[in-house]
C-alpha cells in the first residue's frame, strides 16, 4: 500500500517541521517528506488540504478494560476509539483484573492487539504483586514480555519501605517507574478536592497534601535510589512547583496531566455530577490554572486522556458510590487543541505533548515521521468544531463531563504502520 | 446550571438542599407553617391538601423521629403515606438506588421524602423520576437536611423575630453534620449578620469561612453574646477513629453547660436537632432549663414540613 497525503499541513514537533509539505508512505514506512520518491506511484491519494498531518499520537494511560472488565470495555472498542482519535500508540495501566503482574498477562494482552491491529499497545506492568503494595514482580520478565514501565495505577501503595525497594530494583535494571503521588492515608474515603465545593456538597475531602506529601517522599527515594520516575496525573499547583524544583535539582524526572484537570475544577461538579467524579479528583481553579501554565513552560511533560470507559450503571449512583473515571481517547485531541487555543500555545508546541514527549517517557522512537520510520500518521481538522455526543464516541464508555459541549479538531485519518485504521469519510 | 429543584416556572419542584432558594420562597415556606401550626393544635387535626395522593417515606438509612414526623405531617395533609425501610430490604438484595425508586414510582407514588447515607443521592433520584413527582430530602450524607433547616429558622424567628441583627453559635461536629449546613445556608439568606460555628479543629470542614461564618476553636470565645446556640449531635462512632479522644473530654471543652450558656445573651434559645446526647454535648441541666427550645422545634418541625408537602404538591 503506498499513500500519498498531499497538500497538507505536516506539524512534526520531533524534528522541528511545520510546513506545507506532501507524506509519502510505503511499506508501512515514511518514504519521504517533501518530494516523492522516484518511482513512487501511490495506491490512495488522500487530499489533505486544509488539514494537520502530524505523527499519530500517544497516549500515555489508557485503560483497555481487558482483562477482567469486559463489561465495561473491550480491547476493540477501546482500540476502535483510539484510533478514531488519531491516537496510534497508547500505554495501559495495570489495574486490570487480574493485574498485569505476570508474564503472561501481558503476552496475552500484546497479542490481542496485534491481532487487532488498530493501535500499538504499550502496557505497564504492576509493581508490585497484585497490586497488593507488598511482593515485588518479576520486572525483568515483565519488560520481556513487553512492558514499557511499572506502576501502581491508582492503587495505594502505602508502605514507604515497599516504594524504597521498589524503586531500588527497577533503577538495578534502569527501568523507570511510574507513580500517582497520593498519599493513601490522606486520601482514604475522599473523594473530592478537600475544599469549597468538597465542603458545601458534604462530600469527604483530599486535601492537597495528599499529593505534596507524596511527591516529597517520592523524590526523597529518588535521590537516595537513583531510579528514574514518571509521576502521573498531577492536580495541585504546589505539585507543579515541586516537579519544577525536582527538575532544576536534574533529577531524572517526569511528568503528566490529564486532559480533563487541564480544563475543569471542582466547580465543574456542580450538583453532584458524577461524570466529574475523577481520581486525582478535580481542585481549584488556581490549581487547573498552574497545570495548564506548567504544561506550556514544559515542567509537566505530556497530556494524557487517563481513559477510563466506566459502564452507564456505575455512574448511575450517589456521587460517591459511583466510580471514577472518564473517557477520553476521542477526547485527546479536541482537549489538547482547547488548551492550546486558550494559552496561546503554538499548534507544534502542543502536538508535541501528546506526541514527542509522552514518546520519550515511554522510552519509544516513535511520535515522529522521520524518512525510513513507522508511518503512524493523523491527519486532523483543526478548524473543525463538533459537539461530543454519545452517540458519536466510539468507546463503550460515554462518560465524560463534556458532552454536548463544542470541541475544536476533527480527526479525519488515522494511519497505522501505513495503513488506514481509521477514516472519518464525509461525516 | 439550573438550579434542580425549580421547575420552568421557578417554583419549587423538589426541596433538596436550602442552598441556592431564595428568601422570599423560604419566608414562603414558614408563613405556610405558620398556618398549619394551628391545624396541628385542632380536635381533627386534618386537612385535605394531599387528599388521594402518595407520600413514600424512603428511609434508606434508619431513623424513627424524622421518618415519624414526615409520616404525620402527610398524613395531618390526608396523603397516603407507605414508610419503607430499604437499609434493610431490597439494598441488600442488591437492587440498585434507582432500581428501587424506579418499582416505587411504577407504584403511582406521588413524592418521595429521601433519608440516604450518601450525599447528593436525593438528586440524583430527583433527575431520574417522572415530572410528576416530588423528592424532599430528608437528610443525604454531610450535604443537607432542608427540613431541619427550615424547622430551624422557623424556631428562630418565632422566638427572635428579625433575622438581621442575630448572632448565631452552632456548635460541635459541623464537618459531619448536614443540620449545620442547611441551617448556614438558610441564616445566610435570611441576612443573619454574625454566624459562628464552634468546635475541634477536626469537626470544622476545609474551607467553612466561604460558606459565610466565622469559625471559633474555643467554645467561651464563641458564645459570647450569642442569641442562639445551635447544638450538634455527636455520634459516637467519631470517637473511634482519630478525630476526639473521647466523649469525656468532648464534653469538658464543647459541651453546653449552665455556666457556659451564661456567656451567651441571657434571653439566649438553645437549640438541638436531636436526638440528645446528654453529658456528651450538651448537659441535662441545658437540655431541660428554661432556654432550651428544643421540644418546640420538634412541633414546629411537622408545621413546617406539612407546608413544605402542601408548597410541592401545589406545584
Amino acid at each position: 500500500m503506498k499513500i500519498h497525503i498531499k497538500n497538507g499541513r505536516l506539524i512534526d514537533p520531533a524534528n522541528d517541521i511545520d510546513t506545507q509539505a506532501d507524506l509519502f508512505v510505503a511499506a508501512g514506512k515514511v518514504a519521504a517528506v517533501g518530494k516523492a520518491p522516484g518511482g513512487f506511484s501511490a495506491n490512495r491519494v488522500i487530499n489533505a488540504a486544509g488539514l494537520v498531518v502530524c505523527p499519530g499520537l500517544i497516549d500515555l494511560s489508557a485503560r483497555l478494560r481487558e482483562p477482567g472488565f469486559e463489561y465495561k470495555a473491550t480491547l476493540e472498542s477501546e482500540l476502535l476509539a483510539a484510533a478514531a482519535g488519531g491516537v496510534t500508540s497508547l500505554a495501559c495501566p495495570p489495574d486490570t483484573e487480574p493485574a498485569l503482574d505476570e508474564p503472561g498477562l501481558v503476552e496475552m494482552l500484546k497479542h490481542r492487539a496485534k491481532t487487532l491491529n488498530l493501535a500499538h499497545v504499550y502496557p505497564i506492568g504492576a509493581l508490585t504483586i497484585g497490586l497488593a503494595g507488598e511482593q515485588l514482580t518479576e520486572m525483568a520478565e515483565l519488560r520481556d514480555a513487553g512492558c514499557v514501565g511499572f506502576s501502581h495505577a491508582d492503587v495505594p501503595l502505602r508502605d514507604n519501605q515497599v516504594l524504597w525497594r521498589a524503586l531500588q530494583y527497577a533503577a538495578t535494571f534502569g527501568f523507570r517507574v511510574w507513580l500517582r503521588p497520593q498519599d493513601g492515608y490522606l486520601a482514604k474515603d475522599g473523594v473530592a478536592h478537600d475544599g469549597e465545593v468538597a465542603t458545601r456538597l458534604g462530600l469527604a475531602g483530599i486535601p492537597s497534601f495528599a499529593e505534596t506529601i507524596a511527591i516529597a517522599a517520592i523524590v526523597e527515594l529518588m535521590r537516595a535510589t537513583g531510579a528514574r520516575v514518571h509521576l502521573c496525573r498531577l492536580s495541585t499547583r504546589e505539585g507543579v512547583d515541586m516537579v519544577r524544583a525536582a527538575k532544576r535539582d536534574g533529577l531524572p524526572i517526569s511528568c503528566d496531566i490529564g486532559i480533563h484537570h487541564a480544563h475543569l475544577s471542582e466547580m465543574d461538579l456542580g450538583y453532584f455530577d458524577a461524570h466529574c467524579h475523577l481520581q486525582p479528583p478535580l481542585r481549584s481553579a488556581r490549581d487547573r490554572d498552574a497545570l495548564r501554565q506548567g504544561l506550556k513552560d514544559g515542567t509537566i511533560d505530556a497530556l494524557c486522556s487517563d481513559h477510563t470507559p466506566v459502564d452507564e450503571d456505575s455512574k448511575l449512583l450517589p456521587f460517591a458510590e459511583s466510580e471514577a473515571g472518564a473517557t477520553g481517547l476521542e477526547l485527546l485531541l479536541p482537549l489538547t487543541l482547547k488548551w492550546a487555543l486558550e494559552m496561546k500555545v503554538p499548534l507544534a508546541q502542543a502536538l508535541a505533548r501528546i506526541t514527542q514527549q509522552p514518546a520519550r517517557i515511554l522510552g519509544l522512537d516513535a511520535g515522529h515521521l522521520s524518512e525510513g520510520h513507522t508511518a503512524d500518521v493523523c491527519v486532523f481538522d483543526a478548524e473543525r468544531y463538533s459537539k461530543v455526543s454519545a452517540a458519536a464516541l466510539k468507546s463503550q464508555g460515554k462518560n465524560t463531563p463534556f458532552l454536548g459541549i463544542e470541541l475544536p479538531g476533527k480527526v479525519r485519518y488515522t494511519l497505522l504502520q501505513g495503513q488506514i485504521v481509521y477514516d472519518a469519510g464525509n461525516g | 446550571m439550573r438550579n434542580p429543584q425549580l421547575n420552568d416556572k421557578g417554583e419549587l419542584q423538589h426541596l433538596l438542599s436550602i442552598e441556592g432558594l431564595p428568601r422570599e420562597m423560604l419566608t414562603h415556606i414558614l408563613d405556610t407553617a405558620t398556618s398549619f401550626v394551628g391545624v396541628t393544635a385542632r380536635e381533627v387535626k386534618k386537612v385535605p391538601l394531599l387528599r388521594g395522593k402518595s407520600v413514600f417515606n424512603l428511609f434508606f438509612e434508619p431513623s424513627t423521629r424524622t421518618r415519624t414526623t414526615f409520616e404525620i405531617a402527610a398524613k395531618r395533609l390526608s396523603a397516603d403515606v407507605i414508610n419503607l425501610n430499604i437499609a434493610v430490604s431490597s439494598h441488600t438484595k442488591g437492587e440498585t438506588l434507582l432500581d428501587t425508586v424506579d418499582n416505587l414510582s411504577a407504584m403511582h407514588a406521588d413524592m418521595f421524602v429521601v433519608r440516604h447515607a450518601q450525599s447528593g443521592a436525593p438528586h440524583l433520584i430527583a433527575s431520574h423520576v417522572a415530572s410528576h413527582l416530588h423528592v424532599v430530602n430528608a437528610g443525604d450524607g454531610r450535604h443537607a437536611h432542608p427540613t431541619q433547616g427550615l424547622l430551624d429558622l422557623y424556631t428562630i424567628r418565632h422566638y427572635k423575630k428579625d433575622f438581621t441583627r442575630l448572632s448565631v453559635a452552632i456548635v460541635g461536629d459541623v464537618l459531619h453534620s448536614r443540620v449545620a449546613r442547611s441551617l448556614i445556608h438558610a441564616l445566610t439568606v435570611m441576612g443573619t449578620p454574625d454566624l459562628r460555628v464552634i468546635g475541634p479543629m477536626t469537626l470544622i470542614p476545609a474551607g467553612a469561612e466561604k460558606l459565610g461564618v466565622r469559625v471559633y476553636y474555643d467554645l467561651q470565645q464563641g458564645l459570647r453574646d450569642v442569641d442562639v446556640v445551635v447544638m450538634l449531635r455527636l455520634q459516637s462512632e467519631r470517637m473511634r477513629g482519630a478525630l476526639l479522644p473521647s466523649a469525656q473530654e468532648f464534653f469538658k471543652y464543647y459541651g453546653l453547660t449552665p455556666e457556659k450558656l451564661a456567656l451567651a445573651k441571657p434571653d439566649a434559645i438553645v437549640m438541638h436537632p436531636g436526638p440528645m446526647n446528654r453529658g456528651v454535648e450538651i448537659d441535662s441541666a441545658v437540655a431541660d432549663g428554661a432556654q432550651a427550645v428544643i421540644l418546640p422545634q420538634v412541633t414546629f418541625g411537622i408545621a413546617v414540613r406539612m407546608a413544605v408537602m402542601s408548597i410541592l404538591a401545589g406545584n
